[in-house]
């Protein structure tokens, strides 16, 4: 027997898209949010810089400028439209959340000040611009800390510690979904008119990342399952600066502040890979730039595995105002200080570019052609608009999530108000179930976190800043070996309340998935795209690769991939150079 | 290196009571306590519970007791412990299983205190941001670094005794509203804090300072509600 609850509009995931989408939907239909985590431990805490919109606070710009850095910065593979939309709407969404109290950092004048940050430019490219709206090096964490602020003000229910496991499907349209409350292992079924996925990514395929722990990407997994197809899942992006060993993100605004990459002889290598703006080039360039500096010898440390993050000539009290939470990483997790020494930094896991495709009303296309699944909507890095194409600039993810969420509640709150509930069957619990006890039935003894490790090693040295037909082939025949070996495992832990052991073992399946989506993806895409490198296709192709990838699970085997033209708009492709 | 750690478990299905394991696993002297537990649970015993996400000091998951301090497993490392390293669920919320309690009293005690920003509804609200000045922004900073991890208000030995109190967390998520310029919801609040289960249980002890993993002065920004309470001044 599982639990039912009826809502008209349900959103899956309580970071800053889940909880934005709440807030535009809760207002008008009975809305509630279910998170496999308390809200505020979601991931869009831990975003550090700003967020990017053309107030012009601090200095002349114009959100055109803002939409062609975005899709200079995407590759060409973002689709203009949705580009334009996302930096027009930036600017009012930046001001909405000031008014709901969100703590920006301010001008003398006392008005949200502004920073440089990678990519964003004046004037088409002519110089870095102060475009960054922040709070701080937390600015993730106040609009996740504002926005459930507002969701409590306005009473959104909240289902806490649920996990998404399936969705409920009537004639193609969306109808529900099905979760597992992690405190009671009972089985739930939300009935709902309309359903938004605002899950967040998948950075634990990689061995390196920022991601937490429990990004493993359910909602796509969930997605892929029920043979909807994923987007563009080959490009994921690197962001240069996680600290050497660990992964943990040390913020972009670091080197808007004035910080300087250096290699082993001290030399600001950056000068030789993007002569006018540097250290803040987009991540893609900047990540490629450290593995050709390590690959050549010029990596610090006996092994030539790092790189130096250089603050020392930033102005301390900068160091200290505006980038407290970085320089105490250095300080607690590598016992390093950034005011005297460089900082160890290797490129880290950090954002799928990729995820389930939706138009620009967060609506979930079920096809290349366009064509939408009723009811059912997605948000956030779990979703693909695609307002990064190829690479994301920093600071537009959060802008994305606010924006694109967003819309998604209002779209929601549309469809909710115009459509009747579908009948679902009784038992629409019954394939969640059936997972479940394959899980807690298997005859394999080794312990997932064995199997774990060689997917997130694999990925790392395959399939993450330089690829190749060799290595992604490699890493697909291992991703099989751990299919089988996945299926094997069996949950040591029986019992009903908090088992997070079987909490793992789901997570791990839909990160399988997630693996392979993007590898196979990334094995037909035969150029080099923003985070998608081929040695052995070095140069990007517009005539064959200026569109997106679908990717669409098949019961044996490979997903099978289908393609949409990119949607051009002001802006035709040219080589990118900064 | 061996590190030696002592876990208190509970697993609400089979036992009476909570009890001690010892666990020895291999780790480096610069590694967090949260990569040790995860070793236990992978290695030792897959049932271990606890929660976590982030993994270095964000999301507020994984604050339990270290060696009878509380602290985030993912913000102290290993060398900077005593062996055996004891590692006990925060005090003061029902226990549910092994190192998880039910956080749903704490985050009670910190809605009561509305924390959300209150504007007078007559006002006219700007086109574009509200202004504040740069010192106005400075006066509530340090309360805008909480992260909700409850490492306070499980320190707090009022807390422990006495359920009704709003704990140290709710009184620096109310701080943050109450002098932040741009908030009108200052005495209402203030009302609430002044009440029976508000700020003036505190007796400063000082714990919920020593326990924020955010380096936030707790137990100050209590004395100032209090002072924003008895005098009107905020």
């Amino acid at each position: 027997m599982a639990h039912l609850h009826t809502y008209d509009a349900l959103i899956i995931g309580a970071g800053g898209a889940g909880l934005r989408a709440a807030l535009a939907a809760g207002k008008n239909v009975k809305t509630a949010v279910v998170s496999k985590l308390y809200p505020t431990r979601s991931h869009t805490g831990t975003a550090q810089g700003g967020m990017c919109a053309a107030l012009a606070n601090v200095e002349e710009d114009s959100w055109e400028w803002h939409a062609f850095d975005t899709v200079k910065g995407s590759d060409f593979l973002a689709d203009q439209d949705a580009v334009d939309i996302m930096c027009r709407e930036a600017v009012t969404s930046v001001h909405e959340l000031e008014r709901m109290g969100l703590p920006f950092n301010r001008t003398p004048e006392g008005k949200i000040d502004q920073r440089r940050f990678g990519g964003h430019t004046r004037d088409h490219g002519e110089a870095p611009v102060k475009r960054a709206c922040y709070a701080a090096d937390r600015t993730g964490h106040m609009i996740l800390q504002t926005l459930y602020q507002q969701c409590n003000k306005e009473g959104v229910e909240f289902f806490n510690e649920f996990f998404v496991l399936d969705l409920i499907m009537v004639d193609g349209a969306c109808a529900g979904i099905v979760a597992y409350e992690i405190g009671t292992g009972q089985l739930h079924v939300f009935h709902a008119k309309s359903v938004l996925f605002a899950t967040g990514g998948f950075g634990k395929m990689f061995k390196i990342t920022s991601n937490a722990h429990t990004l493993t990407g359910d909602g796509p997994g969930v997605v892929y399952r029920n043979g909807l197809p994923l987007e563009d899942m080959e490009f994921f992006q690197f962001h240069p600066t996680g600290l050497y060993r660990l992964g943990i993100l040390l913020s972009e605004a670091a080197r808007g502040e004035g910080g300087i990459l250096r290699n082993k002889d001290g030399e600001r290598f950056m000068e030789n890979y993007a002569p006018t703006i540097k250290d803040l080039a987009p991540r893609d360039m900047v990540s490629r730039a450290m593995f050709s500096e390590m690959k050549e010898g010029r990596g610090a440390g006996e092994n030539n595995d790092h790189l130096l993050l250089d603050l020392t000539d930033v102005d301390p009290e900068v160091v200290e105002k505006k980038l407290p939470d970085i320089t105490e990483f250095a300080r607690t997790y590598l016992g390093v200080e950034p005011l005297e020494e460089g900082v160890p930094v290797v490129p880290t896991a950090h954002y799928a570019m990729g995820g389930i495709p939706t138009n620009v009303k967060a609506e979930v296309q079920r096809n290349a052609a366009g064509d939408v699944v009723p009811g059912f909507y997605a948000a956030g890095e779990c979703a693909c608009v695609s307002v990064h194409g190829a690479n994301r600039l920093g600071t537009n993810s959060l802008l994305d999530i606010v924006v694109f969420g967003r819309r998604g509640g209002l779209e929601m709150t549309e469809y909710a108000s115009t459509h009747p509930l579908l009948d679902i069957p009784d038992d629409a619990h019954r394939r969640a179930e059936e997972w479940i006890e394959a899980l807690m039935e298997g005859d394999g003894a080794e312990p997932l976190a064995d199997i774990r490790e060689v997917l997130q090693n694999e990925m790392m040295d395959k399939a993450s800043v330089v690829r190749s037909e060799e290595s992604l082939t490699d890493v697909h025949e291992t991703i099989g070996k751990l299919r089988s070996r996945y299926e094997r495992t069996r949950v040591g832990d029986r019992s009903k309340i908090f088992n997070t052991e079987l909490v793992e073992h789901i997570e791990f399946g839909f990160l399988l998935d997630m693996a392979e989506a993007l590898v196979v993806s990334a094995q037909a895409r035969t150029e080099s795209r923003g985070g998608h490198y081929r040695e052995d296709h070095e140069l990007r192709e517009d005539e064959h690769w200026l569109k997106h990838t679908y990717a669409v699970k098949k019961d044996d085997g490979d997903p099978e991939l289908t393609y949409r033209d990119v949607t051009l708009g002001r802006y035709t492709p040219v080589e990118r150079k900064y | 290196m061996d590190v030696r750690l002592r876990i208190q478990r509970f697993n609400p299905e089979q036992d009476d009571a909570p009890h001690f394991e010892d666990y020895t696993i291999d780790a480096e002297p610069m590694d967090r306590l949260l990569d040790c537990l995860h070793k236990v649970k992978a290695y030792e015993d897959s049932s271990l519970a606890l929660r976590r996400s982030c993994g270095h000091g964000i999301c507020g998951s994984d604050a339990v007791l270290i060696n009878g301090v509380n602290a985030l497993a993912c913000k102290v490392l290993v060398r900077d412990v005593k062996q055996p390293i004891t590692i006990e669920p925060i005090r003061g919320l029902p226990l549910i299983k092994d190192l998880v309690v039910d956080m749903d009293p704490f985050f009670q005690g910190y809605l009561e205190v509305k924390p959300w920003l209150i504007v007078d509804p007559v006002a006219k609200e700007p086109e574009r941001e509200r202004l504040q000045s740069q010192e106005e922004r400075e006066r509530f900073d340090d309360t805008t670094k909480c992260i909700l991890c409850a490492a306070c208000t499980t320190s707090c030995p009022i807390f422990w005794s006495d359920e009704g109190y709003v704990g140290p967390a709710a009184i620096v998520n109310a701080h943050r509203f109450i002098f932040d310029s741009r908030d009108d919801g200052a005495r209402e609040r203030l009302e609430i804090l002044s009440s029976k289960n508000g700020a003036f249980k505190c007796r400063t002890a000082f714990n919920c300072t020593a326990a924020c993993p955010r380096g936030i002065q707790v137990t100050k920004a209590i004395q100032e509600v209090k002072q924003a309470a008895l005098f009107g001044s905020f």
